[in-house]
């Protein structure tokens, strides 16, 4: 009768799935909830009204039209990469070298432009960094594919390694391209003949990246759904054995995914080279190779999802450095922000496998 | 039965998992000095009851009393104080560590190696088991690993010891030493539970049987009282046959040839060597072995996983035409037209997909036939829905991950799938290890089927009950070598237990 042992007064139970609607609420609820904790946050450390707060993080991101086609045109950017190392991830391939492969496809792009400006016509050579960009890319995914596949190296370490090793090329490369000489970088490639810029569409600048983001999200989810290789992709990452024992060559799927993986991040550097920033430095990427990683397990390496979650954090980021310029407030506080409500919106995800029962008292009345 | 006192009374047992029920209200007594068998299909919530016993689960509601003491076990430490002790199904030993240093891992205090190792002497001589102390765990058989468990939770104070199928992978000769043990046990004055799908051991050893089904208490009785039959029939809730009817081979023609089968394993120990045997259509090819004894390499090698050293594996069609499978994939086998079913050990791990649903892994066999590069969704939907009818697979419908069936389910999942494609070779690894009597039944019949389809079935197994029973010819392997050939309708159990641990055991009636 008197234990000293108390019995636990909660205990946690996995849940079956939950209807997309009950799941869709606990989400929903932990946005306001960090919401919340951050307005209380910014009242207690700053003394601002949390409400002006959140006008101005709105307003950065959608203030005016130009705000508006940024913002769109990053989340293009981010989902881009998101969605390339998807594959990747969908077979337990830990891909963590978006970055790289994005670098070393804008540095393909730049030498195109560079190299050949006045020696072929533009069309050629916009073909030529197309090709260029998404090999370079492959190539760079390519490498630590064919080891893992080879000889079972761990992933997670080559790619990342290739992504130092692509930032040292772009490094030296700057320095061989670098206008005007000592400056230290390579400036505006092209600026008076605009050779090998990627065209504008319906005369925006924005538009293009835009429409090539949709395109991948619905081809890759296509791709990755229904295809044959997508459910080869889906056999080896769950189990490779059990791909072996049906006779999927996973050695090929591995070489092959990460083909495409890299493949669409040198498309990525080519977008930031040649129709956005028309340079290219070491940190033309600026961790969105990263960045990705985070958005692609945010939406359970779902394409369509993955339009949401890459929406959600270049909604935050540009909203957190708006703050930081209106209140006169460093950049430290809205990575606060940024981060408190990262946590709920990844901690709710607990809340969604697992259900927490209290435990009734229990009655004691039964022993003689 | 005057003077029995129970060592554990639980009460009003509930637990449950989301909406599943694990146990509902059962009430069990465990007595001292006497030996309890807990019988149930799988899933009735056995070894659920054990997890809370022993500290791993905790009831949602309910009490347990030990030795009349209402008591909480919250974790497996506060099971070890109260003297519970579980050796569970998968043993959790330090390989690199000798059986003592294993024995006396974790416990606090002093570590005085000396001391202990004449306390485990103490206990293996009062209870007769045979342990080395100083060997290291990688250099032990399973039942050496299983006797460390056992004297490991002794050498806790274990007063009431819990074993989850210990004899599934044993020998029938160990078997009969570890019985021996637990007997010396149970005179001693422990209390035992012990569980098992194999009847003929709960009828050899038990004093008492208790029954479970869907996670309630159906009853118990005096094993003496009751027989095989009565007990199943409880089990299963409705009446069952527990016989295998084996019929004679319909004109049996030599369908795989398998030559001089030498296989090496990654870290070039030899696993298979000079292996040779025939299999024939319409007839059920047994292959006996302690596990580890090469049945898994075989098996992988004629499914083209398994890279070979040296041989042959021939396989000859109706019309007498020879092809070779050796170092052919399973897709190259496939495209030869070969129809080659394979049912391995692991299920979840090689088999299927856990992840992955009914109509999902239903395609893993199809998936690459025909030339779109889309894949067919509806005739794996269509094929899941027929093997939840045919083979009657519990599950709330066939976009259920397979990984949330019952064991028996997920076995019928696969053996559904690989019977669908009309094979001419059939091969089953541990077909039924881990299921219940009337899964194993289903699964029997099954194979049973495709023989008088014609089919020629290679059956891995470890009971050799069943394997005497079913199969046709049995063809024992030793250290990965053939030990021998015998017929399945003559040969007895002793005779294939020698086969299975010498060479040519005592008799060689080779056909």
């Amino acid at each position: 009768m008197n234990s000293k042992k108390q019995e636990p007064s909660f205990y946690l139970v996995k849940r079956d799935a939950l209807p997309w609607h009950k799941a869709l609420g606990i989400r929903i609820a932990a946005i306001v909830a960090a919401m919340v904790v951050c307005a209380v946050v910014t009242t207690v450390l700053t003394g601002i009204n949390p409400i002006q707060v959140y006008v101005s993080i709105f307003l950065g991101a959608f203030g005016t039209a130009r705000k508006t086609w940024i913002t769109f045109q990053n989340v293009a950017i981010l989902l881009l990469i998101s969605l390339a190392l998807t594959p990747a991830f969908r077979m337990h391939f830990w891909n963590i070298g978006g970055e790289g492969q994005v670098l070393v496809g804008g540095l393909a792009s730049a030498a195109c432009m560079i190299c050949l400006a006045d020696k072929i016509p533009n069309a050629l050579v916009i073909l030529l960094m197309i090709v260029c960009s998404l090999g370079a890319g492959a190539i760079w995914g390519l490498i630590p594919a064919f080891f893992k596949a080879k000889w079972n190296t761990n992933e997670t370490l080559s790619t990342l390694m290739m992504n130092y090793i692509a930032t040292q090329l772009v490094a030296f490369f700057t320095i061989v391209w670098e206008v005007p000489k000592g400056s230290g970088k390579i400036g505006i490639i092209n600026q008076n003949s605009s050779i090998g810029w990627l065209p504008q569409i319906a005369g925006s600048k924005y538009l293009l990246s835009i429409l090539i983001a949709a395109a991948i999200t619905v081809l890759l989810y296509i791709y990755l759904v229904y295809s044959k290789q997508g459910y080869e992709i889906a056999v080896v990452g769950e189990s490779e054995r059990t791909a072996r024992y049906v006779g999927i060559k996973v050695e090929k799927v591995i070489i092959r995914t990460m083909l495409i993986s890299g493949g669409i991040c040198g498309l990525v550097g080519l977008l930031l080279v040649g129709g956005i920033n028309h340079t290219v430095t070491t940190t033309i990427a600026n961790g969105q190779g990263f960045t990705a990683v985070m958005v692609s397990w945010m939406a359970k390496f779902n394409p369509i999802t993955m339009v949401f979650t890459s929406f959600l954090i270049i909604f935050l980021n540009r909203g957190a450095s708006e703050i930081s310029t209106t209140f006169g407030l460093n950049q430290s506080f809205a990575d606060i922000l940024t981060g408190i409500i990262l946590f709920f919106i990844i901690g709710c995800e607990f809340f969604i496998s697992y259900k927490i029962n209290f435990r009734k008292k229990a009655g004691k009345g039964e022993n003689n | 039965m005057g003077d029995k006192t129970a060592a554990v009374t639980m009460k009003n047992i509930t637990k449950k998992f989301g909406s599943v029920v694990g146990n509902e209200k059962v009430c069990l007594d465990i007595y001292k000095g006497e030996i309890l068998a807990l019988l149930g299909e799988n899933g009735s919530g056995k070894t659920t009851l054990m997890n809370m016993l022993s500290g791993i689960y905790f009831p949602d509601e309910g009490q347990i009393y030990i030795n009349g003491k209402e008591t909480v076990i919250r974790s497996p430490k506060d099971a070890y104080e109260l003297g519970i002790g579980m050796v569970h199904q998968h043993f959790k030993l330090v390989d690199v560590l000798s059986a003592a240093e294993n024995i006396v891992l974790g416990l606090k205090g002093r570590l005085n190696l000396k001391e202990a190792s004449k306390k485990i002497r103490n206990i293996c001589q009062k209870y007769g088991f045979e342990v080395d102390l100083d060997q290291k765990v990688y250099n032990m058989s399973v039942s050496q690993k299983q006797t460390v468990e056992i004297v490991k939770v002794l050498y806790r104070g274990a007063d009431i010891l819990i074993l989850d199928e210990p004899t599934a992978v044993l020998t029938p000769q160990e078997t009969e030493k570890l019985f021996a043990v637990l007997r010396n046990m149970r005179d001693d004055g422990k209390a035992i539970v012990i569980i098992t799908h194999k009847m003929h051991e709960v009828e050899s050893l038990s004093d008492r049987v208790a029954v479970l089904r869907r996670g309630c208490f159906i009853g118990d009785m005096m094993t003496k009282d009751t027989n095989a039959v009565e007990m199943t029939n409880m089990m299963v809730g409705h009446k069952v046959s527990l016989n295998i009817t084996r019929t004679e081979p319909v004109n049996p023609q030599k369908r795989l040839e398998v030559k001089g089968l030498t296989v090496r394993n990654e870290e070039g120990i030899l696993k298979l060597q000079d292996v040779s045997f025939t299999a024939r259509s319409g007839e059920i090819l047994g292959i006996a072995g302690i596990s580890g004894c090469g049945q898994k390499e075989l098996l992988e090698a004629i499914a083209g996983l398994q890279p070979t050293e040296a041989g042959q594996i021939t396989y000859i069609e109706d019309d007498g035409t020879r092809e070779e499978l050796l170092g052919k994939d399973p897709r190259a086998i496939q495209e030869m037209g070969v129809a080659l079913s394979f049912v391995p050990e692991d299920r979840l791990g090689m088999g299927l997909v856990g992840d992955m649903d009914l109509t999902a892994n239903m395609m893993l066999r199809s998936f690459q036939n025909g030339h779109s590069m889309f894949t067919d969704r509806r005739s794996p939907r269509h094929l899941a829905e027929k093997v939840v009818n045919e083979l009657d697979v519990v599950t709330p419908g066939i976009s259920t991950p397979v990984r949330r069936l019952s064991g028996g389910n997920v076995q019928k999942v696969l053996v559904g799938r690989e019977i669908a494609s009309a094979p001419t070779v059939l091969m089953t690894a541990y077909a039924v290890r881990g299921l219940d009597i009337n899964s194993s039944y289903t699964i029997y019949n099954l194979i049973n089927e495709q023989k008088k389809k014609g089919v020629a079935v290679i059956f891995v197994g470890e009971d050799l009950d069943v394997l005497l029973e079913l199969c046709d010819r049995i063809m024992v392997l030793c250290g990965g070598q053939v030990s021998g050939i015998v017929d399945g309708r003559t040969a007895d159990k002793n005779t294939v237990g020698m086969m299975m641990t010498h060479i040519g055991g005592n008799a060689d009636d080779e056909q």
